[in-house]
């Protein structure tokens, strides 16, 4: 396989991995076995994909409450994250966090703290400890478009700045906070601008090109790593299921059918498709075997966290403290 | 050990603390707007920033909330942060990452990951600070699981405990009144630790227990000495910890008095008094010989002027007054008792910690 190849069906892979998993949850949720809120990052993969794409095991990912696909692009578990949504004790966190605390610390999956702006501040702590520490590692840190409308971010991009600390902002513009839209929340500018402000490096992709945005987080974790200071990515993305939970929300009405169906369009794994058959003529052959392999660790994966047993009640109160 | 008798001040203390826990451990840092400034956090940071420089002693933008994020992150990754605001207030901003991240932590990673921080916290009091410059909220604090909340009173304890706290892998809120960082005590001049979750026997004596933290263990002990001339005698009791809660000690006294007076450093309502009351009460019906009272800051605001803080606080003569309704004393006793702390506070003017004390804060 040529190193091209390689890097293309990585990158897909990393997609894929996410719209199946994700839609997998979304289709045995009714079962009502996974009995916590979800998050499904269906929509988003390319984004959280590309900008995992050249990130080393030793560097870290900070996510909120739609963690799914910054967790799996970085490498987390699927069995342990699995196990967590069905509350058993080899979940990620013991089941004691469900899908809004994932966390892979073999894996640089930093935990995922659900409270928007929260997991900004801990990320950039991370990468604060990096410099005192003298280690070589980027902190990534994955927010909404609403992130930018707390405090906090803007305290934490100072910080980042003042003291040029190896971070990526990855800010996935959604258009939607819940489901009140981005204009009535913000006014008409550049989100960057935000960014420009504080004097970080910024650029601006289309999130559902995986392709676009490795090559912007690229140039953004080199500038992290050799000390350049931190960076802040745009990438314009959408949530194609309801704001939590497994289903579609069209009926409700807050999003036209035409802008809904303009983004399925822009489908990222589509897209992708599209890339790998033009440039190493990838065909539906191809790609079935390659999906069927990767179901097949899904459902895996399934088995083992609907097999997995409970914590037992006499633990739930264990780990408050270290003594 | 032959400096034990060295004598120094409660902010000394904290500075000593801290130097020793920078120079044992390079994981240790300190953070806070003002670390390294000329007041140098009343003086309990100086020479800190000269000794370790701008990487250990770090001075941080004002941003109370993502400061707290960045120096739970750091912690989380190896980390020993010690965090400084110049008020208990300035940390509410900082509330959503104390109580959501940095006292969850190690619950909601199962044990994976803890964030040893300490944050100081410091109360202020008098000159007129005013409604938000005058808090002691040690049971807010309190009330959440996963946090350390510890008030020492003396510079030996404060010494101690801070060392202790920075060692700890667990979150400690460490809170310091203000009108304790110019008093004094004997301080060993090399590091030791004093646990995060023992009170301290004050003086001992049958006939009622109060129990005290803070600045209002120093109120107490006035009070256990004027009643001490009237031959009753006090347990009192210096908290020391908030949480956790250390009862063993407390339980043992009120068995033995049957009375007990808690003096709070905050509002009384859903205050720590009212937590080692309701425990006791839940220990059995008979504990109390009389029925328990609690005292702490007025049910309001604290007011800037002096003319309407006598009643705001607990001061002494009326700690003493709680101490001789419970205690039913003859007349000339009680007499005897209140002139004794009439003539103690004389010279005290309410809204200063000291007489050589002129402001501003």
């Amino acid at each position: 396989m040529t190193a091209r190849k390689e890097f293309l069906l990585s990158l897909y892979r990393k997609m894929l991995l996410i719209r199946l998993v994700e839609e997998a949850i979304a289709d045995r949720y009714h079962e009502q076995e996974m009995r916590c809120p979800v998050h499904l990052s269906i929509g988003q993969e390319g984004a959280a994909s590309g900008a995992c794409q050249h990130l080393l095991a030793t560097d870290v990912v900070s996510s909120a409450h739609r963690s799914h696909a910054h967790y799996l692009a970085k490498g987390g578990s699927v069995r342990a994250m699995l196990a967590e949504l069905y509350g058993k004790a080899a979940g990620c966190a013991g089941g004691r966090g469900g899908s809004m605390h994932l966390l892979d610390l073999d894996a640089g999956v930093l935990p995922c703290l659900p409270i928007i702006g929260t997991s900004i501040s801990t990320g950039v702590g991370a990468a604060f400890s990096f410099k005192q520490r003298k280690q070589n590692s980027v902190s990534m840190i994955f927010m909404g478009d609403a992130a930018v409308e707390e405090g906090i971010f803007h305290e934490a991009a100072n910080f980042s700045s003042i003291k040029s600390l190896p971070v990526v902002f990855v800010c996935e513009n959604n258009f939607y906070s819940v489901c009140t839209p981005l204009e009535v929340r913000q006014p008409q500018r550049p989100i960057t601008e935000l960014a420009q402000a504080h004097e970080l490096h910024t650029a601006h992709a289309d999130g559902n090109d995986g392709l676009a945005v490795q090559a912007i987080a690229k140039d953004a974790i080199d500038l992290a790593r050799n000390g350049e200071g931190p960076s802040f990515l745009l990438l314009d993305t959408y949530r194609m299921r309801e704001h939590c939970g497994p289903m579609f929300d069209q009926e409700t009405g807050y999003r036209t059918d035409e802008e809904y169906n303009e983004w399925l369009e822009k489908c990222p794994i589509m897209r992708h498709f599209s890339i790998l058959k033009n440039e190493i003529n990838w065909t539906t052959v191809d790609d079935k075997a390659f999906c069927q392999a990767i179901r097949d660790e899904i459902d895996a994966a399934f088995n083992f966290a609907i097999n997995a047993p409970f914590p037992a009640q006499e633990t739930a109160g264990l780990h408050v403290y270290a003594k | 050990m032959p400096n034990d008798n060295r004598t120094i001040t409660f902010a000394e203390a904290i500075c000593e603390a801290t130097d020793f826990c920078l120079n044992e451990d390079p994981s240790v840092y300190l953070i806070g707007l003002g670390v390294s400034d000329p007041g140098a956090i009343f003086g309990t940071t100086r020479g800190l920033y000269q000794r370790y420089g701008d990487e250990r002693i770090v001075e941080m933008p004002t941003s109370e909330s993502a400061l707290t994020g960045v120096a739970i992150g750091s912690a989380v990754l190896g980390q020993r942060p010690i965090m400084t605001h110049q008020r208990v207030e300035f940390s509410l901003f900082a509330f959503e990452n104390i109580i959501n991240t940095a006292a969850k932590m190690r619950y909601t990673t199962n044990g994976k990951l803890s964030v040893p921080i300490v944050i100081r916290l410091i109360v202020g009091r008098g000159w007129g600070q005013g409604p938000c410059h005058a808090q002691s909220l040690e049971s807010v604090f309190g009330h959440i699981p996963g946090l350390n909340v510890v008030m020492p009173t003396t510079a030996h304890d404060a010494k101690g405990m801070l060392i202790s706290a920075v060692k700890d892998d667990d979150p400690t809120i460490f809170i310091e009144h203000r009108w304790l960082h110019s008093t004094t005590g004997h301080v060993p001049k090399d590091g030791y630790e004093v646990p995060l979750d023992q009170t301290r026997t004050v003086s001992t004596g049958d006939d009622i227990t109060i129990v005290a933290s803070s600045l209002m263990t120093l109120e107490a002990m006035l009070v256990a000495q004027v009643l001490g001339e009237v031959e009753i005698g006090v347990d009192l009791i210096d908290l020391r910890s908030v949480r956790p809660l250390d009862m063993s000690q407390i339980h043992i006294s009120v068995a033995k008095t049957g009375r007990l007076l808690c003096v709070d450093s905050g509002w009384t309502t859903y205050g720590v008094g009212g937590e080692i009351i309701a425990r006791l009460a839940e220990s059995g019906s008979d504990i109390f010989r009389t029925p328990p009272r609690r005292m702490g800051m007025a049910d309001y605001p604290s007011p800037s002027t002096r003319a309407l803080i006598s009643e705001y606080y607990p001061f002494p003569d009326q700690i003493l007054a709680q101490c001789l309704e419970v205690l039913q004393l003859p007349a000339s006793q009680n007499d005897a008792a209140k002139s004794a702390m009439e003539e103690l506070q004389k010279n005290r003017r309410v809204d200063v910690p000291n007489a050589d004390f002129s402001g501003p804060f």
